[in-house]
């Protein structure tokens, strides 16, 4: 039989990068909170600089739950499985993914919020791509303003604002929406590579600006600035510049004595009462079962994680899942169009051994509604993004570009003249959701407990096609504005678990199609809230993490805010 | 023949140099090839025939150093007993299933092959048209080509990238802990460091076990990086 642990306020599952931010304002509003992490605590001596082992075997060092329940994909209901992947693209630990992933840290665009009423104003109801089930999110980016504003200062995020109180700055990204003040930090350093980059972005009349990351560039909360040594793709920071939750708001909310963190806690289920409220949660730890009740549960694991959890919860009140009597959890999901990419050959060095992924150059362009579509067949756009990131193993496997073979002589030749000659950009692109696209419970494969994992339905359609091929060609151009003597456009592939994932829990006013209200709680048990980008019903051309994480925090405000009606 | 250049500099290493002209070749490749340690998985005979694939994979030819001077069979040989131990059963049967198909297409060991005709092997196992492979002879090829890559660029600390041979052929200047905005201009690259991971302080008393286990499955040998955005 399970322990019986002592009632708290908030248990939080998953302790990554939007539950360790929404631990934040519950503890700071006197609510006690417990925080459930599948993973454990890592320390920068834990973050050698070592290809091979972040960047090849899969991060062995953190207890990897994730790895264990890999998500299965197939393109669509009748088709085969593709290869189930060998390692989860996020990782366990305090602090989750956030600890080893690039860190940029982009707001959405105002028209991301409003694809569906912006689309049908300006080219017609028509160009909403055939089957999506797309819808405007519940508010508008100034409603989410304040809460980017507070995790960026909070967590410390380093830019060059574009657009303050409605003032544009051509230093930064003229193309966002208006922000309240600058960033608290200057953006990385550019290179001599990202800056002859820059300049032929503003050949061709485009407009180029550094981006924006969760990486000090200078002392900053007591943290230092960042190194540029090279690893920061899938390596943890040696040296905390990484805002990730696990040096920011974690350990701050444990300071106030409102968070305890249980680590290496495995999470299986939550409890259900009869009133159809939500009132704790099972977990395993050290082989013992517990159960932790709460006045109410915030589920902030990943995307597949979150979906998987709900739908393995059945109850009396909830036979299908929690809180999914319309059938909801699981839909609307999917996942950034952000593989088909471009790689270069330049006749020179550039020198991109050392950097980091967010020390780079983007264009905005031909990202969202930038540009006028009406003579175009897609909606939406990429984010362009260059930047200075290179070792070894990757670099010695890097295409030959047609020019030679993959081993032998010539190759080995190959290699040594051009391993530093090659650049991969980096394009996020709009994706949709569509109504064939959804995440459920895996009828045949189970973890070691026996609890079946989650299962990825999902391909892309004709509009991500499309626009892969144009934003493809807009960095051809690009590239061979700077002097690429060689390009080549990788494939976009399928929609395979990914760490670009979102819906599966949307959000919205409508509960016939949304799981959480526009406050992330559930429209059917009113105590249990969810975060992530699970609830995201939009991609825009930019990574989700800091979305995810003004989301968690204004939902957390919340429940703080009306805690009585939310716990009773 | 390219081999005359990395012999002046095999002579180089030797402290022989300007007296190549009086070495005889055989002398000379006993001089470069490494002396092997003790096997940690494989048999002697496996390591003899993958000895032979790695030094045809990256060559030692003109353009420097290749697989046999990093010593990538050895990164092979321990990682086996470790981090890719799910590939033992893959090494086994496909070593001998080259050895197999050489005797059998060439009529002789595959080390006792001449180098044309063990490329020959190698690009009939490409190309997935040599048989006695359970899985394809591509797959194997795949395998053995990804962690003979591993093997010759990794941090020394695994057993491969010996004397970081790896990184100074592509002119990968080190591990740093800080780079600096001159570590990062096109020209005039940084002076190579020559120091691995856990030679740094901070990092030596957390070596990985080399029993880390790598979520690797055979089935999937070509890992690729997974983007990791925000």
């Amino acid at each position: 039989m399970a322990v019986n642990l002592k009632k708290t306020n908030v248990v939080i599952v998953g302790l990554g990068a939007t539950g360790g931010v929404a631990a934040l304002p519950l503890a700071q509003a006197g609510l006690d909170v417990i925080g459930l992490e599948a993973g454990t605590w890592l320390r920068p001596d834990d973050f050698a600089p070592d290809e091979l082992r972040n960047n090849y075997r899969g991060w062995p060092q953190a207890i990897q739950k994730a790895n264990r329940e890999i998500p299965t994909h197939r393109p669509t209901a009748s088709s085969q499985y593709s290869p189930r992947l060998a390692i989860h693209p996020m990782m366990n630990a305090v602090g989750g993914t956030s600890l080893h992933y690039w860190a940029q840290s982009w707001r959405l665009n105002p028209w991301d919020f409003k694809v569906v009423s912006e689309t049908k104003r300006r080219y017609g109801a028509s160009r909403i791509p055939k089957g999506s089930t797309v819808e405007d999110w519940p508010f508008a980016l100034d409603e989410l303003e304040p809460y980017y504003d507070k995790v960026e200062y909070e967590i410390g995020v380093s830019g060059k604002a574009g657009n303050i109180k409605g003032a544009i700055d051509r230093g930064g990204n003229i193309f966002e929406g208006a922000r309240a003040r600058e960033y608290p930090m200057p953006p990385l350093r550019g290179t001599p590579f990202t800056e002859m980059m820059g300049d032929a972005a503003h050949k061709l009349g485009w407009h180029a600006f550094p981006g924006p990351a969760a990486i000090n560039t200078r002392n900053y909360q007591n943290r230092t600035g960042c190194a540029y040594h090279g690893f920061c793709a899938r390596g943890g920071c040696h040296i905390n510049a990484k805002g990730s939750t696990a040096v920011t708001t974690i350990p701050k909310a444990q300071a106030t004595k409102h968070l305890t963190v249980v680590s290496e806690a495995h999470v299986t289920t939550i409890e259900v009462g009869s009133d159809g409220r939500v009132s704790g949660v099972n977990y395993i730890k050290g082989g013992t079962e517990y159960f932790q009740p709460a006045d109410v549960v915030l589920v902030a694991s990943y995307v597949y994680e979150n979906v998987r959890l709900l739908l393995l919860s059945k109850s009396k009140a909830f036979p299908n899942g929690l809180s999914n009597n319309h059938g909801q959890v699981g839909r609307h999901y999917f996942s950034h169009n952000q593989i088909g990419g471009v790689i270069a050959l330049f006749p020179k060095r550039i020198n991109n051994w050392y950097g980091l992924p967010a020390q780079g150059v983007a264009v905005d362009n031909w990202a969202d509604d930038n540009f006028d579509h009406s003579g175009l067949d897609f909606i939406g756009g990429g984010n362009l993004w260059v930047y200075s990131d290179r070792r070894p193993i990757a670099a010695a496997s890097m295409s030959t570009f047609g020019r030679a073979p993959r081993w032998g002589a010539a190759w080995k030749a190959h290699i040594k003249q051009f391993a530093d000659s090659s650049n991969t950009s980096y394009l996020q692109k709009t994706t949709f959701p569509y109504e064939d696209n959804y995440l459920d419970l895996d009828p045949n494969v189970k973890d070691p407990l026996g609890f079946p994992v989650c299962r990825i339905t999902a391909d892309y359609k004709d509009n991500e096609r499309r626009l892969t091929t144009f934003v493809q060609d807009k960095m051809v151009d690009w590239y061979t504005a700077a002097g690429a003597i060689a390009t080549e456009k990788t494939p976009m592939g399928t929609m395979g678990p990914t760490t670009h994932a979102y819906g599966g829990t949307r959000m919205g006013d409508n509960r016939e199609t949304n799981v959480v209200d526009r406050w992330g709680f559930s429209h059917e048990a009113p105590n249990l809230g969810i975060v992530g980008a699970s609830v995201m019903g939009t991609s825009g051309a930019r990574n989700p993490t800091l979305t995810a994480q003004a989301l968690a925090w204004r939902t957390a405000e919340h429940l703080a805010k009306s805690w009585k009606e939310i716990a009773k | 023949m390219t081999d005359f250049v990395s012999r002046r500099e095999a002579l180089k290493r030797v402290g022989l140099a300007g007296a190549a002209a009086a070495v005889p070749i055989d002398a000379l490749a006993q001089a470069t090839q490494p002396a092997r340690g003790p096997l940690e998985t494989l048999t002697p005979l496996e390591a003899d025939i993958l000895d032979a694939i790695v030094a045809r994979l990256i060559p030692t030819d003109a353009s420097g150093p290749g697989a046999t001077e990093a010593r990538a069979a050895r990164y092979i040989d321990r990682a086996l007993g470790g981090a890719l131990a799910s590939f033992r059963d893959v090494y086994r049967g496909g070593l001998a299933a080259v050895d197999a198909y050489a005797r059998s297409s060439k009529g002789a060991a595959f080390t006792q092959l001449s180098p044309q005709n063990q490329d020959a092997v190698l690009t009939n196992l490409e190309r997935n048209t040599a048989t006695g492979f359970a899985a394809g002879s591509a797959a194997f090829f795949n395998v053995v080509l990804s962690h003979t890559i591993q093997g010759t660029f990794c941090d020394p600390y695994y057993g491969g990238n010996d004397r970081f041979v790896g990184w100074d052929l592509i002119g990968y200047p080190g591990v740093r802990l800080i780079a600096t905005a001159n570590d990062q201009k096109m020209e005039a690259p940084s002076s190579p460091t020559h120091m691995s991971a856990y030679d740094y302080s901070m990092f030596g008393k957390k070596k990985p076990a080399r029993a880390d286990a790598g979520p690797l499955r055979p089935e999937e040998p070509m890992v690729k990086e997974p983007h990791h955005g925000g």
